[in-house]
């Protein structure tokens, strides 16, 4: 369905986040088993706790308790000093035991905030559950399929779940949402959140009212969201078909929708025709969970800087723009790289540009010294990618690279305008072009003076040169 | 024994006989190496069918777990391995331990030793009738709302359960997860005393089991002499007590009373509200409890079209009537706009009615009543009367409501019935419980009991 145009500015979209991370905990959530699947054979990191077996009774995995107070400790919940589990009840082949344990009316933080761009989105709650496990369909669908396969490797591994209040309003700031959610979960430790690998998994709350109405529209909650760019795309479209079918007179139906990425389009998984009532109660089989407050204080004076701390740290200290302060701080060795780099010596703009332009993850002191090679005009740019690969891949120092394979780029005055004379003369057809006054000509005869050094030549003054050539 | 008596009794539900060979011959050569051993080294065992048996058909009495074979021991069963004990086999059980009778298992029922027109009580029927006959030394039951007392008392054999996280529940099919308690059969206090000590203690594999000292033993000779034993008025005069054994059990607590203990009347006001506190709490857990056996993983699966006509199939004919009917009703309170209104108000009843123990309490040591208002009742008899049957766990589930200990001590026959006194404990008392049960018993017997030790 296509949106007329205009749409988008006679409605407002109003978006709120349920985000399921993986805890990064060594064992399951309630079990000894290894919560590390990824790759594993099916069926392989499996033991009777986590296959439901009769008679088998729940652990608490205390690494996973403090992961999610960590969180949300950085979020700003208030954390429960009483919490407990309960579990939620319904049948699928996924769910070994028939239910899930998981929290219900006392979660174990409640309360946050999380700040995307100006926006203030308040965190409803975060609390702690287990992860089930994973079907293989012979066909398209559980109902349809020949044979199902059940694989119970991730049955179990600690989940975490964060619920964020309907406070976003554009699909830019749904993804931007995800994104400081992921940097934070990755700077506190308490969650690897690689979307591909189905650590963090975001599910959206989508509806639309008319702008200037403060009334909630018909929501519904779009799934299958691998990636950033899925999510963002999904929100978009989801918020471009339900204003064109309110426009068209039409409802919204409350309901999940998944996300095609072959078809960029969300479509309709499973109509919620009753609420669903899962019979939530009090886990038995665990005692409920007093969290001692001197511990909590401790988690809390042991958080790392977060990663809006550091954004705003990064601008205001080393006067980088706030774009590249916000890719520094995505992750927090990226943002220690940085700021070493920096500390060897490297001007802060450059070690932005060189590390968010290529990502590399070497050693600051050499990194700094690759960034000073460029600057000094030892060596052009092409040249230090090749030394940073280089350094990267085999130990040696940049200064000892660039000596060893002489690699300094020729900055001889003499030399340069005898290759920009050459290359001149070989292509008569650019000079006549720029002097008829195409200014493009210029940088493609430049790209052959490069070609021409063997990528070694000094580019500013090649620059200086040719310009000076063609203007004769 | 077993092959020639149980023919007629049904305790046993499957027999282990190259198990039980293995384990005697490895008790014997320990024996006769001198090694260390425990007092339950070489003795056989019988062991209620919802206790994980590594390797062992264990199916809770139920069809729809027949072919499961637990890959590992529970908690409780690893404990006796270690300790030298000889595995018998499984005994016959109401399934998924819900009835008063072992009427309910899905296999066939159990008959009273004493009487094998009557009913052996339940759920742990076959372990307390396996006792009875002599088939084995001692048994293992659980008790959910008197499983183990109510059969000890019809059977005229002790039973025990202990505080609520004495034993690991690790392995334990369970029922309703904060009233289920593993505990023993034997034939005398000493012998129940010596197998909950093997088995008691903290377990890393039961978050709700305790760490708290074990001493069972040390006290259990002592007598009551200055104890105060608790009368409670309600236990004495609830609908369906027998006459006779009203008046077996009140013969028990005068001879209590001339071996020195100081009788107290007490109070237990909430006592007509447990049956259906009872009957909320439990059937909730269960229905939820209950939800893994979908066939998926184990057990007998129907097949169908749709998953859904699979999962209906296959829990229509896997479970019986009981049970179904079980899981509906906690089905039905945990739903949506009925949970307050049942689930919650049971859970506060609960609470009252651990207030009133803790008030009585207060006045004396241990609560003395009968274990069960009635006698072993014949085969059949209360079948089709739910509630009847509902109402022979009225003297015994307080105790699991409140996470109390108790024992059931035979105390004398009715109408040549055997009739059972109980005495609960507080929290962790158990070992008060296991003394005066042995007064009683030591008065009846003679200083000189029956028993392994």
């Amino acid at each position: 369905m296509t949106a007329p145009a205009g749409v988008t500015e006679r409605w407002e979209a109003v978006i709120g986040m349920e985000v399921h991370a993986q805890l990064a905990t060594r064992s399951k959530m309630f079990c000894g088993c290894s919560a590390d699947y990824l790759g594993a054979p099916p069926n392989s990191r499996v033991c009777p706790v986590c296959l439901g077996l009769p008679g088998v009774l729940p652990v608490i995995n205390r690494r996973a308790v403090e992961l999610v107070v960590r969180t949300g400790l950085a979020l700003g919940c208030e954390v429960a000093r009483y919490t407990k589990f309960d579990r939620k009840n319904y049948f699928y082949p996924d769910l070994p035991k028939g239910y899930q344990i998981s929290q219900y009316d006392l979660p174990m933080c409640r309360g946050g905030r999380l700040d995307v761009g100006d926006r203030a989105v308040r965190i409803t709650r975060v609390h702690l559950e287990e992860d089930t496990g994973k079907l293989l369909h012979a066909g398209d669908a559980l109902q349809s399929a020949s044979e199902s396969l059940v694989d119970l490797n991730r049955s179990g591994v600690a989940l975490m779940e964060i619920v964020g209040e309907p406070d976003l309003r554009s699909a830019d700031e749904a993804r931007d949402y995800a994104t400081a959610l992921r940097a934070i979960l990755r700077a506190v430790g308490a969650s690897e959140a690689d979307m591909e690998k189905g650590q963090l998994r975001v599910e959206a709350n989508v509806s639309v009212r008319p702008r200037g109405s403060s009334e909630l529209g018909v929501k519904t909650e779009v799934k299958n969201l691998n990636s950033f760019r899925a999510l963002h795309r999904a929100v978009e479209h989801e918020v471009r078909r339900q204003a064109a079918v309110l426009e068209s007179g039409g409802r919204v139906e409350q309901e999940t929708r998944g996300w095609s990425e072959a078809e960029q389009r969300t479509f309709p998984q499973r109509r919620k025709e009753y609420a669903d009532d899962y019979r939530y109660f009090p886990e038995p089989d665990l005692p409920p969970l007093e969290l001692d407050p001197a511990w909590v204080d401790e988690l809390r004076s042991s958080l790392p800087e977060l990663p809006a701390v550091r954004r705003r740290r990064l601008v205001e200290q080393h006067d980088i723009t706030a774009y590249d302060a916000e890719q520094l701080t995505q992750e927090v060795a990226t943002a220690d790289l940085f700021e070493a780099t920096v500390r060897a010596g490297a001007p802060a703009k450059q070690a932005a540009n060189w590390i968010i332009g290529t990502g590399t993850t070497l050693d600051p002191a050499r990194l700094a010294e690759v960034i000073g090679l460029v600057q000094s005009g030892t060596i052009n740019r092409d040249q230090g990618l090749q030394v940073l690969e280089e350094a990267q891949a085999g130990g040696r120092a940049p200064g000892e690279i660039v000596r060893a394979r002489g690699l300094a780029q020729v900055s001889d005055e003499g030399e340069l305008a005898a290759i920009v004379r050459r290359v001149l003369a070989e292509h008569p057809q650019a000079v006549a072009d720029f002097k008829a006054g195409r200014q493009q000509a210029a940088m493609a005869l430049l790209g052959d003076v490069r070609a021409a050094s063997g990528g070694r030549a000094n580019m500013r003054l090649a620059r200086d040169l040719l310009l000076e050539q063609l203007s004769r | 024994m077993i092959r020639r008596e149980d023919g007629r009794i049904g305790a046993f539900l499957r027999v282990t006989e190259d198990l039980a060979r293995a384990q005697a011959a490895d008790a014997d050569r320990r024996l006769a190496a001198g090694e260390a051993v425990s007092p339950l080294t070489g003795v056989p065992v019988a062991i209620k069918d919802v206790l994980s048996v590594r390797g062992v058909e264990t199916t809770a009495g139920s069809r729809i777990l027949t072919g499961y074979r637990p890959p590992f021991d529970a908690t409780a069963i690893a404990r006796l391995r270690s300790s030298g004990a000889v595995f018998l086999g499984m005994t016959n059980c109401d399934e998924f331990a819900m009835g008063s009778s072992t009427e309910n298992s899905g296999y066939f029922p159990t008959r009273n030793p004493h009487d094998l027109s009557r009913v052996p009580g339940g759920s742990s029927g076959g372990s307390a009738a396996a006792v009875a006959a002599g088939e084995a030394v001692y048994a293992l039951g659980t008790d959910t709302g008197g499983s183990i007392r109510q059969p000890a008392a019809l059977c005229g054999v002790v039973g025990m359960k202990p505080t609520y996280g004495r034993v690991s529940r690790y392995g334990l099919i369970a029922f309703a997860s904060s009233l289920d308690q593993v505990g023993p059969f034997a034939s005398c206090v000493r012998d129940a005393a010596l197998v909950l000590d093997a088995m008691s203690g903290l377990d890393p594999c039961d978050a709700t089991s305790a760490d708290r000292p074990v001493d069972l033993l040390s006290e259990l000779e002592v007598g009551v002499e200055g104890l105060r034993l608790g009368v409670p008025r309600e236990y004495f005069g609830v609908v369906g007590m027998e006459p006779g054994v009203k008046a077996a059990v009140e013969r028990a607590v005068l001879e209590l009373e001339r071996a020195g203990a100081e009788l107290v009347e007490v109070s237990l006001p909430h006592t007509d509200y447990g049956l259906a506190a009872y009957y909320i709490v439990a059937p909730a857990e269960c229905s939820s409890n209950l939800a893994r056996f979908d066939a998926v993983k184990y057990g007998a699966r129907e097949d169908a079209p749709t998953l859904l006509e699979m999962y209906l199939r296959t829990r229509r004919h896997g479970f019986g009537p009981e049970v179904r009917r079980r899981v509906m009703l906690g089905t039905y309170a945990l739903s949506a706009g009925y949970f307050d209104a049942y689930y919650l108000k049971a859970q506060k009843v609960r609470t009252l009615i651990a207030q009133d123990f803790e008030r009585a309490f207060g006045q004396c040591d241990a609560i003395v009543s009968a274990t069960s208002p009635t006698v072993a009742f014949p085969i059949g008899a209360k079948v089709d009367d739910p509630i009847a049957m509902y109402l022979s766990d009225v003297l015994t589930l307080g105790g699991n409501l409140a996470g109390l200990p108790g024992i059931s001590v035979p105390c004398g026959t009715s109408d040549g019935l055997p009739v059972g006194l109980q005495v609960l404990a507080p929290q962790w008392a158990d070992a008060t419980a296991l003394r005066v049960a042995r007064a009683y018993e030591a008065g009846r017997d003679g200083a000189n009991g029956r028993g392994m030790a």
